[in-house]
């Protein structure tokens, strides 16, 4: 009895790193994989960096342009993530089952916002490059769909988390609608919302650089613009000032979040 | 009992009803950072908008454009200059980069994550471990494959071992999280009982992390797959991103544009519910 | 006394559930009067509770309030009898982030137009009368706090005080004492036997605790699986009504039936 119980895990166990190998055989013949050239790669990649990537005294005469690219970014970021977590608030109280005001509405936004999220933003930003071009815009609207798609998603769980208690309470003293989404929903998922749309912006930032560079915009292109120049002191300072910013962001985010929550 | 300052029982107040207001809301350092942070991104947001680079952009004009785009691109796809067995066989690719990269990723992780775990660790290996990952974390995949790239040359070596890097540092943070959940009690008992600290790893830390992470870890391969595509698109990476690259920006192709955005959208909606369904079944 | 409250042959069965969760009940209950709702887990009593006040819908019945179907009823009509109702939760159901006087002054928001609910414009009056509410359940010195710093008996005593603001006539408690420790349970117990007997107001609770139920109350209603399977004073109760509302395997329940009778 025992002894079966040890036998059959072990069986377990060794059907799913059978399996698991399998499809990792799979992936490396689709995907033309170099395994060998996988493992060489690192060390070369760890020489050439030490070597060439880094930011020298010349460089730095750049630095104030890269600075206003980077504010550039950190503004679209945060302006779509904000105007994205407003329409998400709409959303998700629409599509949360504690506050949905029917079960047709509530499928339909949050069907809506499925779609937007599982675009990712750089699909969008090639979408969008049609019609706006190599603007700020296209940056923007690309980051605000996909901040409004992840952010309807969290605002109902942390809504229905958050409030439905007090939820049945007020409607039990036949508080109107808009009482108890004021009153009851907003304060008490205020606090995890402004988490989740901090931790959008963090994001966002990043994948702000990721749609520089798809769309000839921010940040992302001027990294882009030293990288191809073989510029690499340029362009290592420009790797550090975004990892300076975001860790920055950071520090700021998580002492809001202590404060808060 | 005359009435100055503040009123302090209610009993007072009844009997000697001051007409003078009572504080309702009240004021404390939650409250105050919390309407300090929605102004301040409020306020950076209306700069924003008087700051963006318009480049002479005529806004209505291009807001009717997308719109026109977006019902060509959805309502009349089309497949053009590859078939569909393609299409399918270049979301299979792009699977596979998103697959190695988890694999990998979590692998390397739970290592890390391990030594970044507070109570498995010392302070100072934990803090040094969450220090790098956190910068690691702070530079955009993207420039991790780039960065990779001049050295491996563009193609699935750098893209796999570029997108690694973020998933390991994502990685070591959700599980290091999961481990320092574990009680200490159930590590105090087995250290007590004599047993090793690779025993403790494999017989009480991993079995009790165990159904976490495997939600994180399918988590970071929804999320992969998604990375995956981007960096087909500005890293040359290959996969279904590539194709959606070149429509964009080559062939300037809407309708295709929108085919390929549908096998992107019907694998990440099956990924998501494939994650929820795991999350519900492990919970 | 005039019956308050009346219910008639009331059913309801879940959607996509087997079986009804409650099953041609039928009750009163007069002015004033103290009532205990008792049975085992998932037997139907906060079903039964949340029918009377239409948080859930019945499938078929009659429910009657101060004169009024209240199954019959339209949104606005509903909101109204709603807000002559008081309900109090065991987990309390509090904004957690707002203050003690806040959520109180929440059982006026039924009483007003959206926009003064919205904005939350209380007048001088209901601020002074959630003041005195509150110093009446012992809270005076809390106002300020915020709810999540409470413990869970101060907690419950703001729910009460939400409630009791709505000025009801009525009040429907589902488990009120069931998160509490003894001391507690018998300061809310005290304070709810209390709002009956002094305000005249007619109070429905589900309990748990079979000795509290009849110490407490002028009535008990047993329940099981959905039926009323006893409805008397807690004079008259007996072993074999204990056990028709436990089922056979309540016997430790009923040993100190004795000693309550007797005192
Ligand atoms: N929303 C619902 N959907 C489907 N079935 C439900 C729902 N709520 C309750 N039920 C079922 O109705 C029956 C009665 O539940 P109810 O919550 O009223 O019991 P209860 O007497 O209050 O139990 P407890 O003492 O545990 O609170 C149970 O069988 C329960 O499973
Ligand atoms: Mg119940």
């Amino acid at each position: 009895m025992q002894a079966d119980f040890f036998a059959k895990k072990r069986r377990n166990s060794l059907a799913f790193l059978l399996a698991l190998a399998g499809v990792t055989l799979i992936a490396i013949v689709v995907t033309e994989y170099d395994v060998a050239k996988g493992f060489t790669s690192v060390p070369d990649a760890v020489a050439w960096a030490l070597g060439n990537f880094y930011p020298t005294q010349e460089s730095l005469v750049k630095l104030p342009g890269i600075i206003d690219k980077l504010v550039e970014t950190l503004l679209v970021s945060i302006a779509a993530t904000t105007v994205g977590a407003a329409a998400a608030l709409l959303f998700a109280i629409l599509g949360s089952n504690t506050t949905r005001v029917n079960a047709f509405f509530g499928s339909i936004s949050r069907g809506i916002a499925t779609v937007f999220r599982n675009i990712d933003v750089a699909a969008w930003a090639m979408i969008l490059l049609f019609s706006f071009g190599q603007s700020s815009l296209t940056g923007y609207f690309a980051l605000f769909f996909g901040s409004f798609g992840f952010l309807t998603r969290s605002f109902v769980e942390t809504i229905d988390e958050a409030s439905s208690g007090s939820v049945e309470a007020l409607r039990a003293t036949g508080a109107g609608y808009f009482s108890i989404i004021f009153h009851s929903v907003i304060p008490s998922s205020m606090p995890q919302m402004i988490s989740w749309v901090l931790f959008m912006i963090e994001t966002n930032i990043r994948s702000a650089t990721l749609i520089g560079l798809l769309t000839g915009s921010g940040i992302g292109f001027t990294f882009n613009l030293y990288y191809k120049s073989l510029n690499y002191d340029v362009a290592a300072l420009v790797v550090l000032v975004i990892v300076a910013a975001i860790l920055c962001i950071e520090a700021v985010s998580n002492y809001v979040r202590r404060v808060i929550l | 009992m005359e009435a100055n300052g503040q009123v302090t029982t209610a009993g007072q107040l009844v009997k000697q009803r001051p007409r003078r207001q009572i504080r309702v809301k009240t004021w404390n350092r939650s409250t105050v950072v919390t309407r300090a942070t929605l102004l301040i991104l409020a306020g950076l947001t209306v700069y924003a908008f008087f700051s963006f680079d318009y480049k002479e952009i005529d806004f209505v004009q291009a807001m009717l454009a997308t719109f026109a785009n977006l019902k060509s691109m959805f309502l009349e796809p089309h497949l053009q200059r590859f078939t569909f067995g393609h299409a399918l066989y270049q979301v299979l690719v792009t699977l596979g980069l998103a697959f190695l990269t988890t694999l990998f990723g979590a692998v390397i992780a739970v290592f890390f994550g391990l030594l970044a775990a507070e109570n498995l660790s010392s302070k100072w290996v934990s803090s040094v471990v969450k220090g790098v990952v956190a910068f690691i974390r702070a530079v955009p995949t993207v420039l991790w494959v780039l960065i990779f790239a001049v050295a491996a040359g563009l193609g699935s070596v750098a893209a796999v071992i570029g997108m690694t890097f973020h998933s390991v540092s994502y990685l070591v943070k959700a599980y290091s999280e999961s481990f320092e959940e574990l009680d200490k009690g159930v590590i105090e008992a087995l250290k007590a009982s004599g047993a090793g600290w690779w025993q403790i790893i494999f017989q009480a830390v991993l079995p009790s992390s165990l159904t976490y992470m495997i939600s994180w870890t399918f988590l970071r391969f929804e999320i992969n797959f998604a990375v995956a595509v981007a960096m087909g698109a500005a890293a040359g990476a290959g996969g279904i991103g590539f194709d959606m690259f070149m429509a964009s920006n080559f062939y300037l192709d809407i309708r295709e544009i929108g085919a390929i955005t549908y096998f992107i959208l019907a694998v990440a909606i099956l990924l998501e519910i494939t994650a929820a369904k795991l999350k519900k079944r492990l919970t | 006394m005039t019956a308050l409250l009346e219910v008639q042959s009331l059913s309801k069965q879940f959607l996509g559930s087997e079986g009804k969760a409650l099953t041609d009940v039928n009750f009163s209950v007069s002015e004033g009067e103290f009532v205990s709702i008792i049975g085992p887990s998932g037997a139907g009593k906060s079903t039964l509770l949340r029918c009377i006040n239409r948080m859930i819908d019945a499938s078929s019945g009659e429910i009657t309030f101060d004169d009024r179907n209240v199954t019959k009823l339209k949104k606005k009509e509903l909101k109204m009898v709603r807000t002559k109702i008081g309900m109090i939760f065991q987990h309390y159901n509090l904004v957690d982030r707002l203050s003690v006087i806040e959520n109180t002054l929440h059982g006026n928001l039924g009483k007003k137009s959206a926009i003064a609910g919205v904005l939350g414009l209380y007048s001088q009056e209901e601020k002074e009368q959630a003041l005195r509410i509150l110093s009446v359940l012992g809270l005076e010195s809390l106002i300020y706090k915020r709810a999540d710093q409470l413990s869970g008996g101060q907690k419950q005593r703001v729910g009460i005080a939400r409630a009791l603001i709505q000025n009801p006539r009525m009040l429907l408690c589902d488990e009120p004492i069931a998160s509490l420790d003894p001391n507690s349970a018998k300061v809310i117990m005290d304070h709810l036997r209390d709002i009956s007997t002094s305000m005249g107001i007619t109070v429905l609770v589900n309990l748990h605790q079979v000795d509290v139920a009849l110490k407490y109350s002028d009535k008990i209603i047993g329940i099981n699986s959905g039926q009323v399977v006893f409805n008397g004073s807690p004079a008259a109760i007996t072993k074999e009504d204990i056990q028709r509302i436990y089922g056979s395997e309540a016997e430790d329940l009923i040993f100190d039936l004795g000693g309550i009778h007797a005192s």
